[in-house]
């Protein structure tokens, strides 16, 4: 989130679109609630289903799941067209300005420099004109034909209401409605947010489903406002934690980037990441990567990390593909090249798609770890549970290890949520049974492993034996001691920058925030984003302080929010270029004279004038970008491209198979089907009965959503002559599953270019154990292929056939 | 403790508390002649249940098993969102979900209603119970089934304008909401109130919530729903449990919540029509219901009984029994 959610409360519009908030974030959603029934805000519903979140809906149009660019655009043509613009903003604070490359252009669905064979685009044209000065060329009058603004103009020309029509299957008085109200909040006094979770992401192209809605917040003015921003609800109670702490193969912590096998030395590393900014008097705050890299450096390896050894860059694993992302790896393991998987807090059986590969993949394993509070399907995939795990137990030979380990309630720590709080919690109860907290497992598999590695050597032992432990029980480190070395401490006296004579932190203290990191050595901290969390002040992320000055809902004294307890991201956009509030009435910060004052953290230098120091302080630019240049794989602007299983092709180009640049692995070629054999077009979710695979072992629960079913509409079932509440199969090119039948007028059939689209609605609560009945996940149907970009999975938009069937087990 | 919560947001105190709803704060206690006048008024609390606000999510339900340490069963999926399919004896509420087109705009509406005891002011559960002290009144408005006194008869289904009590066949004795009295006598509020995640639910005096009710109802207007009100319906003598409807002008739509309630008639008079015959079947009951005691068997009305309570109930209520036509809430 760029905002969090008590600000949501300050909008005049929600957008849900690409997310459910009522079904799959209840608590969040009484920020919207909140926001309707106390400033009159309205709130719009597009989904290819009619939600729990569109019953409390203003206005609902439906749309067809994989097909939001082509409304997004369309939106966005709708407020050039009709001067819905917010120019001010516009001008000054996205690089609209600024001048593409000649040679840049985009015909028949695809962008300049595609090589169909390595399906990648060369994207060396994708980038602004750089002047002789070294910064890039800017139009501020936007005549230029080249200028980012006409090539926007360019771009969305296509996608007509009639267009948005044929493409998504939205009656086009809808569409225009959703338009008109949205297009209503380019004033400067009139804010939108747009909320979504993972009806975006879950796509083979989600990050540009994402970057549309985000360049339409930009030209209404709505990013860094009160009650505006880009939303994304994080579905985990601590997701958001996940990604800034770096479990992800290709990140290290705080978003730095793991090094490729190119990179072979530390000075070669840092070069690609210098950011030197693109336009005059800009911050790039980036700059300072060299700080926070080091000072992580200096957490992981402590002394052994040192100037002469590039502060222990050699100990850092070396990528030799773009990452090992979920997807990959299991491609591998089935390819019987991962001997053992460590499978710590979730359950892939039920969470990766093409449940026949992974069951697959497993066996080939020689031991698989589950670390889980709970049962999972993943531990027990070797048993036969009939239909509903069909596995010849006696062919797998895998060595499966269950270790039990506590749940949230029976540990202390921080949980990172949505709006980017981390609040810390305590223990609610003790571990039931042999179950242990994952930090003593962990630290007794490092243990061991260590003393292997210094008995026995190894071919590298060095990033092992040289690891930082210095915790006061080895055996299991505690949360206060590792959340310290999260915000980080100085190692040596740091002098102060601004008098050398003064010390400014001690040695041994915590620093004050990430402001205080060198790149010398002299600090360390484990995550950087994350620096102020635990300073000398304490334990910041306790703080429980309601206060909460003119209610504006920024509420700086509960918990601590990343970066720097600042609670809506690009907030000095909230005023215009001489640093006066948009709208006075939703202020968050002023300019003073001399600096900004308000009532959050500025996210600027507190003395960069504003007519000179631009808002998007990580951009090199200063400002944001409408033409992302090549930082995405597929595209500086988001067009529309169908997903890879699709009922209807590709009206742009009817070639393109799915995202042309996402990667599909060899095997997985032959497992996509097409319209004419799986002519139904199935999303998947959730349910706010259930959260995930969990609370199927939980018994009230159960009661409250006990089984396993499809969503279609009535006119779905009259032409498979299904009945409501009775029994279907419904199966894909890879597998096949049988479930309930809702019969619902919430899904309705929808007309995308003269063809009829059923919709078959997938649920995602049900496996083989627990308290709940027995049933599948819609992970037995979906396509192995993920987004362009990062490879989520694309879970949302697939194709199936259905058929009415007899109960599992029962022959019909 | 002095007098009715305003509030169910609020934390309990870390301190014990004393109840504040005992014998001596009933107004009515069934099948009871004699009972002596409360010492004291109570304000009268209410449940406000706005549906226009109401997500569905069932986080009531949840929250009224866990404080009720009831046990419904895992059942199966017939087709519809609600779940359990209705009301028992171990679920004492129930989100039933409607799909609804709208004839003056073509939308569809999904209206999902929070059912489960209205708590009437004029209790036909209570009036139609010939087992002494099985039903009571507080005169906060709370109308609660004291188990102990249950004789399992089922009268006060019968009775009961909105279908809502249950008979366990356990053991024998009818169920439902109590608007967690026992939270309610401590200051506290219902927790399903307490568990709503948007305040589609909110709790305080009656007064307090007709208030609110009326901000909503505004609100609603503004949004083109002309029709939108407060049902607090006048024919049991208004309800401690009120809903905001975006339609108060068909209440049936919302899973068949009767448009104009109202109790029997013949309920209404029990007590000065069979008086005596009132006196003498509650001594059979009372023989019943020490049988059980000893058999442990299920305590049983006659036929006749049955019958003449069937038609009570039948020649009242100018309208379908909602039992019968509720099943399937989710089609509507």
């Amino acid at each position: 989130m760029t905002n969090s959610w008590t600000d949501i409360r300050n909008t005049d519009l929600v957008v849900v679109m690409g997310g459910n908030a009522a079904e799959a974030h209840p608590c969040g959603f009484k920020w919207v609630t909140e926001a309707k029934a106390h400033r009159g805000a309205k709130l719009i519903v597009v989904d290819p289903r009619y939600t729990r979140t569109a019953s409390v809906s203003d206005f609902y149009a439906p749309i067809r799941q994989g097909t939001d660019i082509a409304f997004l655009l369309g939106v966005i043509k709708y407020c050039i067209d009709n001067d819905k613009v917010q120019w001010e903003y516009t001008k000054a604070f996205t690089n609209a300005s600024y001048i593409v490359k000649e040679g840049f252009g985009y015909s028949d669905g695809l962008f300049t420099g595609y090589d169909e064979e390595k399906r990648d685009y060369n994207r060396t044209t994708w980038d602004y004109e750089i002047g002789e000065d070294g910064f890039a060329v800017t139009d501020p009058t936007l005549q230029h034909p080249r200028c980012v603004w006409n090539l926007l103009k360019q771009h969305v020309a296509v996608y007509t209401p009639e267009m948005v029509e044929r493409i998504c299957g939205t009656p086009r008085d809808k569409f225009l409605r959703v338009a008109q109200m949205i297009s209503e909040c380019s004033s400067p006094t009139k804010t939108m947010t747009s909320m979504y979770a993972l009806g975006w992401t879950q796509h083979s192209h989600g990050a540009q489903n994402i970057r549309a809605m985000a360049m339409l917040q930009l030209i209404l003015g709505n990013i860094g406002v009160r009650g505006g921003g880009m939303n994304a609800l994080r579905g985990h109670s601590n997701i958001q934690g996940l990604t800034d702490i770096g479990l992800m193969s290709h990140l290290l912590t705080g978003y730095l980037n793991m090094p490729t096998e190119q990179e072979t030395d530390f000075e070669i590393y840092m070069r690609s990441r210098q950011f030197r900014p693109l336009r005059p008097g800009q911050t790039s705050y980036w700059q300072n990567y060299r700080k926070f890299m080091v000072s992580f450096q200096k957490a992981m390896w402590g002394d052994a990390a040192t100037a002469e050894n590039q502060w222990g860059y050699e100990f850092l694993p070396k990528l030799d593909v773009p990452a090992y992302d979920v997807l990959r790896m299991f491609e591998l393991m089935g390819a019987g090249r991962v001997n053992g998987y460590f499978c710590q807090g979730f359950n892939p059986m039920l969470a990766f798609p093409n449940r026949g590969k992974i069951t697959a993949s497993l066996s080939k394993l020689k031991f698989l770890v589950t670390m889980d509070p709970l049962e999972t399907e993943t531990a027990r995939f070797w048993e036969n549970h009939g239909e509903y795990n069909e596995v010849d137990t006696r062919s797998i030979q895998t060595e499966v290890f269950q270790l039990p380990t506590t749940c949230f309630a029976e540990e202390e720590g921080s949980l990172t949520n949505s709006g980017r709080w981390l609040q810390w919690h305590w223990a609610g109860g003790s571990p039931p049974g042999e179950a242990k907290h994952d930090t003593w497992i962990m630290a007794q598999i490092f243990l061991r492993m260590r003393e292997l590695y210094r008995k026995e050597g190894g071919a590298f032992p060095d990033p092992i034996l040289n690891l930082s432990w210095n915790y006061h029980d080895p055996n299991e480190p505690e949360p206060e001691e590792l959340a310290k070395e999260i915000n980080g401490r100085a190692l040596t006296d740091l002098s102060d920058p601004a008098d050398p004579s003064r010390v400014q932190v001690a040695a041994g203290k915590q620093l004050l925030n990430f402001s205080q990191l060198r790149d010398d050595g002299s600090t360390m901290c484990g995550v950087w984003i994350y620096s102020g969390c635990w300073n000398e002040a304490g334990n910041n992320m306790a703080r429980r302080g309601t206060e909460d000055p003119d209610g504006t809902g920024a509420y700086l004294n509960w918990s601590f929010a990343w970066p720097l307890n600042r609670r809506t991201l690009y907030n000095r956009a909230s005023a215009d270029l001489q640093g006066r509030p948009w709208d006075p009435s939703r202020k968050l910060l002023e300019w003073d004279g001399t600096k900004w004052t308000g009532y959050d953290v500025p996210d600027i230098a507190p003395t960069a004038r504003p007519d000179q120091v631009m808002p998007f302080i990580m951009n090199q630019e200063g400002v944001s970008r409408l033409f992302t240049r090549g930082m995405l794989r597929d595209g500086p602007f988001p067009a529309h491209m169908e997903p890879f299983e699709s009922p209807v092709p590709n009206v742009m180009n009817p070639r393109m198979r799915g995202n042309p640049v996402a990667r599909v692995f060899q095997s997985d070629l032959s497992q996509f089907g097409n319209a004419d054999e799986f002519p139904f077009a199935a999303t998947s979710y959730r349910l706010t009965e259930h959260f995930h695979y969990w609370t199927k072992h939980n018994r009230v629960n159960a009661a409250l959503q006990p089984e396993f079913f499809v969503e279609i509409s009535e006119e779905l079932a009259a032409l498979r002559q299904v009945v409501n509440g009775g029994w279907v199969r419904v199966w894909s090119k890879r597998g096949s599953v049988k479930a309930k039948a809702v019969v619902t007028k919430r899904i309705r059939p929808l007309n995308c270019d003269g063809r009829v689209v059923h919709v078959v609605g997938i649920p995602l609560h049900w496996g083989f154990v627990g308290a709940a009945k027995k049933g599948f996940g819609p992970n037995s149907l979906s396509p192995f292929v993920g987004d362009a970009n990062i490879e989520t999975p694309e879970y949302k938009a697939f194709l199936v056939n259905l058929e009415p069937t007899t109960a599992p087990g029962v022959q019909s | 403790m002095s007098d009715s919560p305003r509030t169910a947001v609020s934390n309990p105190p870390t301190q014990p508390m004393v109840s504040n709803l005992g014998p001596a704060d009933l107004i009515r206690r069934s099948a009871t002649e004699d009972l002596p006048p409360p010492q004291r008024q109570l304000t009268p609390v209410a449940k406000l249940i706005d549906v226009s606000k109401c997500i569905g999510c069932k986080a009531c339900q949840s929250a009224c098993v866990e404080w009720n340490d009831t046990t419904p069963a895992v059942g199966e999926n017939v087709g519809v969102y609600t779940n359990p399919h209705d009301l028992t004896e171990n679920m004492f509420t129930l989100m039933r979900f409607t799909e609804w087109v709208n004839p003056s705009t073509d939308n569809l509406e999904w209206l999902i209603r929070k059912d489960g005891c209205m708590h009437c002011a004029d209790p036909g559960c209570l009036k139609a119970c010939p087992a002494p002290g099985a039903i009571v009144q507080y005169t906060n408005g709370i109308v609660d089934f004291i188990h102990e006194n249950c004789i399992g008869c089922g009268y006060c289904v019968k009775g009961c304008p909105f279908n809502i009590p249950r008979i366990s066949k356990a053991d024998h004795r009818a169920y439902k909401c109590t608007l967690c009295s026992d939270r309610v006598a401590v200051g506290q509020g219902p927790a399903c109130a307490k568990a709503c995640p948007t305040q589609a639910i909110v709790f305080g005096t009656k007064e307090d919530m007709t208030r609110h009710a009326e901000g909503r109802i505004a609100d609603l207007k503004s949004r083109g729903y002309a029709n939108a009100g407060l049902y607090d319906p006048p024919g049991v003598g208004g309800t401690h449990v009120m809903y905001v409807l975006h339609h108060n002008d068909k209440p049936h739509i919302y899973a068949d919540l009767p448009d104009n309630p109202r109790i029997s008639p013949v309920v209404q008079t029990w007590k000065g029509l069979t008086k005596y015959v009132g006196l003498a079947a509650m001594g059979f009951m009372a023989a019943g219901s020490l049988i059980h005691g000893v058999f442990a068997r299920p305590n049983r009305v006659s036929k006749e009984d049955e019958e003449s309570a069937e038609k009570l109930v039948e020649t009242t209520i100018g309208q379908p029994v909602p039992e019968a036509s509720s099943s399937n809430g989710e089609r509507g």
